[in-house]
């Protein structure tokens, strides 16, 4: 049987909104020694398993609906 | 005045809220679970307490805003029902569009529980007219994501339309133009990051919370 049809979709902050957890982890990756780190944005990422033949805009209603708050929120799918 | 109290999964504020309708109106509110389709008929109030709804999964509000009651409560309030959110409560009513913008993790990345100076910028809507504008109350905030983003036209649009209810008057979370409370655009929804229950007598150690509710029991009797 083959492996169930999977969808990334990757959620990041607009540029523009302000990203207090990417912030800490700049400071945090200097603390530790490494240099030359700039902006630093945190995001999350959403892995969906689907019923073949789903289609890229059903995912990006789920998208649009619930996995992301576009007020704030970019978001990307990478689907087959 | 019939009041009903929203209960999430999570919620930890719901019977703050209700003991301070009760105590005020003296009429006890009906709890209603968040799975109801629903909400009981002829409701004047409807209050969305603070807490962790649905363990703030994805993020602060979302889960609840998506809830089965909420289609319920967003339905009411285009209506003209009264809709108070109160913390958690502020994050389901921007999750679910009643009121615009987001609230975004504190800017200190702390979470920030004390009592905190509030700037009363509307003293004329339902739930802020036994304040006055310009007077400086104390009410405690406690959350993580009370840090209110939203873009330059809608930020400018609150404020020339009279719908941010309270400024803090001290540096708190990072919100936009220090935002701790906003009205929708009809006035009969607000949604505000501090606990105005959390302060309605003498034995919470202040009752400047407690007008908040005597002014919605007297809008709506």
């Amino acid at each position: 049987m083959a492996a169930p049809m999977k969808a990334t979709v990757t959620v990041t902050l607009k540029n523009g909104v302000l990203d207090p957890q990417g912030r800490a982890i700049e400071s945090a990756l200097k603390g530790l020694g490494f240099e030359g780190v700039g902006d630093v944005r945190a995001g999350k990422i959403v892995e969906l398993e689907l019923a073949d033949g789903t289609s890229r805009e059903t995912v990006e209603a789920m998208a649009r609906q619930l996995l992301a708050n576009t007020v704030i929120e970019n978001f990307r799918i990478e689907m087959p | 005045m019939k009041a009903a109290v929203i209960v999430f999964p999570g919620s930890n504020c719901d019977r703050d809220l209700a003991d301070a309708i009760t105590k005020v109106t003296g009429t006890a509110p009906q709890m209603v679970w968040h799975a109801e389709p629903t909400l009981p008929e002829g409701l004047d109030f409807i209050g969305i307490p603070g807490g962790f709804s649905y363990g703030d999964y994805l993020r602060s509000g979302a889960m609840a805003a998506r809830s089965p009651v909420m289609q319920a409560v967003v339905q009411a309030a285009g209506e003209g029902r009264t809709v108070l959110g109160i913390c958690n409560g502020f994050q389901v009513l921007t999750e679910t569009g009643l009121l615009p913008g987001a609230l975004m993790r504190n800017a200190g990345l702390n979470f920030v529980c004390r009592e905190v100076r509030l700037e009363v910028v509307n003293s004329q809507s339902i739930f802020t007219s036994r304040y006055a504008a310009g007077e400086t109350v104390t009410i405690p905030v406690a959350h993580h994501d009370g840090n209110y983003f939203a873009d330059e036209d809608t930020l400018n649009r609150l404020e020339g339309e009279g719908r941010v209810a309270f400024r803090y008057a001290e540096p708190v979370n990072g919100s936009a133009r220090a935002i701790a409370g906003i009205l929708n655009d009809t006035g009969n929804v607000l949604g505000m990051m501090p606990h105005p229950e959390r302060l309605i007598e003498d034995a919470q150690g202040g009752t400047d919370g407690r007008r908040m509710f005597e002014a919605v029991q007297a809008a709506l009797g």
